[in-house]
């Protein structure tokens, strides 16, 4: 495997509250490599967005407790000085998310947005940040560049939008981008564009892209290595072929069997009962147990740790490797029989 | 499915809606943005007809206009064979306890201020016609109907889930016991996990309570678990309508292929896939492109026809109930897809050169 940009160890965010407290993301642990998409799928409320929110220093200390940490470049990057961390955030890390329109402000020039970004880390003539600003849409796929600098974002479609961002985002060489479900708010048609940009940024770039999803599809898609996280926890963790080809965890097994494919009609979707549990009040054991239709003995009290599998793949379930196996196999029966 | 279900229930006849854009202190109108243009469309009884198409293709338009929520600008739109289209919003009332809608956003279309049995009752309340004692009892009904249990009917809609939520859309929808309801993406705000859940509930409510269904939806994979027909609008018109499992299995119009083909795929081979890649965005509905209103972004399009003359929606031989406006339809898919690709080098994204975009 190449180099690891960066590596994230125990990771835990807790947000004290009246209620208690939310513990919005448990003892999590990967590490992303250049040239690499890791895949960070899970509902609302499992924690994928909070994790990289901390990773980017984005979370407001007086109200969160962050420990465990991540190094990048040699150094552990949460126990940067705020400062510091000004100073990484948006030059060697870049972020990119949900909606576009919320993140360029309204009243300025798209082209004046990111040549600010350029001189934010840079000691470069406002010329020059202009003309790496174009440079940089150009880059991205924008007709015209050089004119359509000079819009507003409410000229821009959200296509271009999410393009302008993902410009901003390239404007100081980041090496690792995350990119916080950058396609949710778009149609399929540029969602497939936007995806396909992101695809051809890493491998122009040589970057690390953590990708940050609610749909399983787009992971399948573009993730070299997938992390399926519930309640705050990573249930699954490895290459995204094995996640896809031999699930091993109950969950894992039920977002694939709920999820609607466009390439069969379902004689019957299989959802998972319950809803997701709140984070006041995470199920003790295993926090999947109570929708779980393979919990035995076990589930309800011990929490099982991540293990690793033959196929260096990690899951977090008591059940034996050979049930697994199976049922795992039988969750993508009848889609694999369409084929 | 399709034999049983003949009769048609509503009808859309060269319907046209639309919206007037007006700018400046005396608000003239500006232009029009053509939301709906000349749409013909049928549903039949008994059936789940879906419309699909990316945002501003007019779907949600057309669903209201089929509720009279709007008034059409021009066309004929029949209800059980009576013309609805002009009728005064006092003729329609006994019309509407027939059709009823379920809307996207669980969150926003309930009333925070109003317990469950509040919400779910108040179709009794406006359309009477049933005794105030019964009501109660209707309500618990409809809320086990719907998979809630009959003591959540005291509780707020903030004491609830997103699914759970939908749940109360869908018994409120179905009080009035009425023939058809419009989905409004009932489950693109829930989680996956959830969005299952609410899908077969659909699905089993349609044969209990003998329903038509009009579902609208950007997500194709859910429109192939639901739907019927299913009808591709680009641009506020209709550019295909065929049962669902031929627009999926063999799409004949360039755009409903690249729809179906951007939907991304969970390939348990754990392959990658290549897809057809539309270019640029949909354009704007106040100045549509001439002729083919798709032909911009079409990688089929042809100078000198596609630009200038506007496709009809016409019959696929031997198999009439396949319709679709393209000059120059698919004939085979999905062996067509490698025509379809419009590959980067042909059509350049302008890309970063690998070097050409050093620090500074």
């Amino acid at each position: 495997m190449s180099e690891a940009l960066l590596d994230v160890r125990g990771l835990t965010v807790v947000f004290p509250t009246h209620e208690g407290d939310v513990r919005a993301v448990s003892d999590l642990s990967y590490t992303l490599h250049r040239g690499e998409t890791l895949g960070i799928v899970g509902e609302s409320g499992s924690g994928k967005t909070v994790s990289s929110l901390a990773l980017m220093g984005l979370l407001n200390l007086e109200s969160a407790h962050i420990s465990g940490e991540a190094v990048f470049g040699g150094q552990d990057i949460l126990s940067l000085s705020s400062d510091d961390m000004r100073a990484l955030r948006g030059k060697d890390i870049a972020m990119i998310f949900q909606d576009p329109f919320a993140c360029l402000h309204p009243m300025h020039r798209v082209g004046d947005q990111i040549a600010e970004a350029v001189t934010a880390h840079a000691k470069v003539s406002e010329k020059d940040a202009k003309k790496r600003a174009v440079e940089l849409l150009g880059a991205v796929g924008i007709p015209r560049a050089n004119e359509r600098a000079q819009d507003y974002p409410h000229q821009f479609s959200g296509g271009m939008r999410q393009r302008a961002m993902i410009a901003m985002a390239l404007v100081h060489n980041p090496s690792v981008l995350i990119a916080d479900e950058p396609t949710t708010a778009l149609d399929v048609t540029v969602q497939a564009q936007i995806l396909e940009l992101i695809e051809r940024v890493k491998r122009e770039f040589d970057i690390g892209v953590l990708l940050i999803t609610h749909d399983l599809g787009v992971i399948a898609e573009t993730a070299d290595t997938v992390l399926v996280m519930y309640a705050g926890r990573a249930m699954e963790h490895g290459p995204a072929r094995e996640i896809f080809t031999a699930p091993q965890h109950p969950y894992t097994w039920g977002l694939l069997r709920s999820m609607p494919t466009v390439e069969l009609r379902l004689t019957e979707l299989v959802a998972i009962e319950g809803t997701p549990p709140s984070l006041v009040a995470v199920p003790s054991g295993c926090a999947f147990h109570p929708r779980c239709p393979s919990r035995f003995g076990p589930c309800p009290t011990e929490l099982p740790a991540m293990r690793p599998l033959p196929g260096g793949h990690l899951d977090r379930c008591h059940l034996p490797a050979d049930v697994k196996r199976e049922a795992g196999a039988a969750s993508l029966a009848e889609r694999r029989a369409a084929r | 499915m399709t034999a049983m279900a003949g009769h048609t229930l509503i009808e859309l006849e060269h319907v046209i809606k639309h919206f007037p854009v007006r700018h400046g202190v005396f608000s003239r109108a500006r232009g029009v943005v053509h939301a709906v243009d000349d749409v013909t469309l049928s549903v039949r009884k008994g059936e789940t007809l879906g419309i699909v198409g990316e945002s501003g293709c007019g779907k949600s338009t057309t669903a209201r206009l089929m509720l009279r929520l709007l008034d059409p600008t021009a066309g004929t739109i029949r209800f059980e064979g009576q013309d609805i289209s002009k009728l005064s919003q006092r003729r329609l009332r006994p019309l509407r306890k027939e059709m009823q809608m379920i809307f996207q956003d669980p969150y926003a279309s309930l009333n925070p201020r109003k317990t469950v049995e509040q919400i779910v009752s108040q179709p009794f309340a406006v359309h009477r016609g049933i005794k105030a004692r019964d009501v109660k009892l209707r309500v618990k009904r409809l809320l086990e109907t719907v998979g809630l249990s009959p003591e959540h009917s005291s509780r707020y809609p903030h004491e609830f889930s997103g699914g759970q939520r939908q749940r109360i859309g869908i018994a409120r929808a179905l009080a009035l016991q009425p023939k058809l309801i419009v989905c409004d993406e009932p489950v693109s705000a829930l989680d996956v996990s959830v969005q299952a859940q609410i899908l077969n509930l659909l699905r089993s409510l349609q044969v209990e309570f003998d329903l038509t269904y009009v579902f609208i939806s950007h997500d194709l994979s859910v429109m192939r678990q639901i739907c019927t027909r299913i009808a591709v609008m680009y641009l506020g018109r209709v550019v295909e309508l065929a049962d669902s499992e031929r627009i999926f299995e063999q799409p004949r119009h360039p755009y409903t292929a690249a729809l179906i083909s951007a939907v991304p795929r969970l390939s348990v081979n754990g392959d990658k896939r290549e897809r057809i890649v539309l270019r640029g965005d949909v354009p704007s509905p106040i100045d549509p492109p001439s002729g083919c209103v798709f032909h911009p972004r079409c990688p089929r399009s042809r100078a000198g026809r596609c630009d200038t003359v506007e496709p009809q929606l016409e019959p696929t031989p031997g198999e009439s109930s396949h319709i679709s406006a393209c000059h120059y339809p698919l004939e085979r898919w999905p062996e067509d897809q490698t025509e379809l690709l419009s590959p980067l080098d042909r059509s350049p994204d302008r890309v970063v050169e690998p070097g050409t975009t050093r620090p500074l």
